[in-house]
């Protein structure tokens, strides 16, 4: 922990007098050509991407959606649902919250403050930013209203995603969405599927640390 | 010839290696898999040789402006709210993480995957200090309750089968049935860990990609322990290599595709978690301080030296390992060292000298495999040569390579002597490839010879030598 630790890393780079050299003149990288997928082709691939890692993808009507995601709550037991009330779609969920659903949990105290609650919840709900449909990742960015360990602690996490904000690839992404000049959050985070493991013989296995389910409402 | 202390080592590690049985079956199958799994991804070769140009021209773009693009890191950082530490060695870096767990009067520490953290002998150093160092990623975990070290960068646990993990878990994990369902294995640490990460007081990871412009930590994962011990616990360490950052964040789409890929044959991994900043001040969740360590370690000398600079170029995707006749067969305990496979077989001498681990740039068989998957087209074989070169180079040598000429003998030098005269005086070398020819086949098997041919067909001379020969076609060998 020298104070001049820094000092020294630094001006050991830059004492090197190779800069100019041949080898490190850098080759100019190719240009390479994005997908370009119609909307229907980029729902289409990302569905596609995210089912080969186990998620579940329901692709369904704006006005449709709450139905039948409280048809598919009623078919399973869950101790409680995570929400953020101020999520966009906060308000519409509790208009239409029914007493045989799991109970609806607000998160709104620090983590600190309900610790237990988070790691015992069977399931948490969250908007997502965006979408890649080159590789099939939800883009979330987590943020006061729809803080990060609710799509890490329940064992079932549902995404609701907009359509129209699939993009063909990361890159079209971060470009469109304006990332640098938005200036990035806290936690930015791209999310593929349930958690899953290889380390055992290479046997892929999924719900290891995080979500064991991961399904993905998607808005057309 | 008396052999250099890593020399004896090394050959003691690979006869254990090549006699297990067991180990040698677990890895052909494992690397064979990650070996096809890669190339069903990179189907398209084109598309892949362009995307490879791009990583290449990224990373050398940024090692080109490194000095100052650390500097930019530790600027965005800094104003992210991200405390930047700089360690010139790996005791400085352990040092600092110590002080950040003492302030917080923290007796555990949760670990993602680093293998910065194992270059510094982290979980030791702080077992030392009454610290509890606890590895969560389930090839880590697996592994650490065996006592070992990683055998592989990316699939840590490799050398071992399921049965293996079955007994071990049953073992050492207090109430855990025997089980072999791998399904059953992954329930059990599952459930162990969690605990952990809801009481976890510290986390600790490594970094895949620092972006410079935004001050950005980028982390590769599948299962969320990562994740969980980033966001978890109220204090979060990261540890990086100083050569691990990016300039852009237009940078990372591509290399992220490039090291998923590469490694595992992944377009992508469950989580991208991109870190710019502790929890801010309406949020809820996340650590409300995040620290950076940016450890050079030998890496700023690597920097200086035109040759040795592109073994920075590396994403660490464990695609030279997964490809390596020597890796394949022997996995990585028996390099003896924390980076195994080519990319340890090039870095590991830069960084612990020549002295201490030289040998495992003879680790080789120079049949460049790992060149040609390299995401990022690190020139391997170069770089072996000069390594191989600068064991024998007494005094100021070209590359200076920490430890170099420790390998030069003065019966090697002799020889060395010997056979250039041998070979710039005609007269000689005639005379010498006549006696061979008709005594070749008879030498006596002893010393250096009998070493050699211990593992090797002893080679058959020809009674007549391509100069003869050359010459009875009527061919001046002058011109
Ligand atoms: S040297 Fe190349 S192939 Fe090996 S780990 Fe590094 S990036 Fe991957």
């Amino acid at each position: 922990m020298t104070a001049n630790a820094r000092a020294n890393i630094l001006s050991r780079l830059r004492a090197t007098t190779i800069q100019g050299q041949g080898p490190f003149i850098v080759p100019d990288a190719p240009i390479i050509a994005g997908l370009e997928l119609s909307l229907e082709e980029r729902i289409g691939r990302l569905q596609r991407m995210l089912e080969t890692m186990h998620a579940e993808v329901r692709v369904v009507s704006a006005g449709g959606w709450l139905d039948e995601f409280k048809a598919m709550l009623r078919t399973r037991a869950l101790n409680g649902l995570l929400y953020g009330p101020a999520a966009p779609f906060g308000p519409a969920l509790e208009a239409a919250w029914e007493a045989d659903l799991p109970p609806l949990v607000p998160y709104i105290e620090p983590a600190e403050q309900c610790r237990e609650r988070l790691f015992s919840i069977d399931a948490g709900i969250t908007s997502t930013r965006g979408a890649i449909a080159e590789t099939g990742a939800l883009i979330l960015w987590p943020s006061a209203a729809e803080p990060r360990l609710m799509s890490l602690t329940p064992g079932l996490h549902i995404a609701v995603l907009d359509a129209k904000t699939i993009f063909n690839t990361f890159a079209e992404a971060i470009d469109q969405q304006h990332w640098l000049r938005h200036g990035m959050p806290a936690n930015a985070l791209l999310i593929s599927g349930p958690s899953k493991t290889a380390d055992i013989e290479l046997t892929l296995t999924f719900g290891v640390h995080g979500p064991k389910e991961l399904v993905v409402f998607i808005l057309s | 010839m008396t052999k250099t202390a890593d020399v004896v080592i090394f050959e003691r590690n690979v006869a254990k290696a090549l006699d297990d049985g067991q180990l040698r079956r677990n890895l052909r199958s494992a690397m064979t898999t990650l070996s096809q799994r890669r190339r069903a991804l990179f189907a398209d070769t084109e598309a892949f040789e362009q995307l490879r140009a791009q990583g290449e021209s990224i990373r050398r773009r940024a090692l080109r402006q490194l000095p100052d693009l650390l500097e930019q890191l530790e600027g965005r950082c800094t104003a992210n709210g991200i405390q930047v530490h700089w360690a010139e060695t790996t005791a400085e870096a352990n040092a600092i993480c110590l002080d950040i767990i003492r302030r917080h009067n923290a007796r555990r520490v949760i670990k993602g995957k680093s293998m910065v953290s194992e270059e510094m002998h982290l979980n030791h150093f702080l077992e030392e200090q009454g610290i509890e160092a606890l590895e969560t990623d389930l090839g880590e975990y697996i592994i650490q309750l065996d006592g070992e070290t990683p055998s592989h960068i990316i699939v840590p646990a490799i050398h071992k089968n399921k049965d293996q993990i079955a007994h071990l878990f049953h073992e050492r994990i207090p109430d855990a049935p025997y089980t072999e369902v791998v399904e059953e294995l992954n329930a059990i640490a599952r459930q162990e860990l969690r605990e952990k990460f809801r009481a976890g007081e510290i986390g600790i990871s490594g970094v895949n990609f620092a972006v410079s412009e935004t001050g950005t930590l980028c982390l590769v994962e599948n299962e969320g322990n990562g994740r969980m011990c980033t966001t978890a616990p109220p204090v979060h360490i990261a540890l990086m290599g100083l050569e691990k950052v990016v300039e852009k964040l237009q940078d990372v789409p591509p290399l992220l595709r490039l090291l998923t890929g590469s490694a595992t044959g992944q377009p992508i991994t469950t989580y991208f978690n991109m870190i710019t900043s502790p929890r801010r001040l309406d949020e809820l969740d996340g650590p409300q301080e995040v620290h950076l360590v940016i450890l050079d370690n030998g890496r700023s000398s690597i920097y200086g030296d035109a040759e040795r600079r592109a073994t920075l170029q590396c994403i660490r995707c464990g695609a030279c390992l997964n490809h390596c006749p020597i890796y394949i067969r022997l996995g990585g305990h028996a390099y003896g060292h924390v980076y195994p496979g080519p990319i340890g077989s090039i870095l590991t001498p830069q960084l612990e000298g020549l002295d201490e681990a030289g040998v495992m740039a003879s680790a080789s068989t120079f049949c460049g495999a790992c060149e040609e998957v390299c995401p990022v087209k690190i020139p391997f074989t170069e770089i072996l040569r000069m390594l191989r070169n600068e064991a024998y180079a007494q005094g100021e040598s070209e590359h200076d390579v920490k430890g170099h000429g420790y390998r030069y003998t003065t019966v090697e030098g002799l020889s060395w002597k010997s056979w250039a005269l041998y070979n710039t005086r005609p007269g000689l070398a005639r005379i010498g490839s006549q006696i061979l020819g008709k005594l070749g086949q008879h030498l006596p098997m002893i010393g250096p010879l009998k070493e050699w041919t211990r593992t090797r067909t002893p080679p058959l001379f020809a009674p007549k030598s391509l100069h003869q020969l050359a010459q009875e076609r009527g061919l001046d060998n002058d011109r």
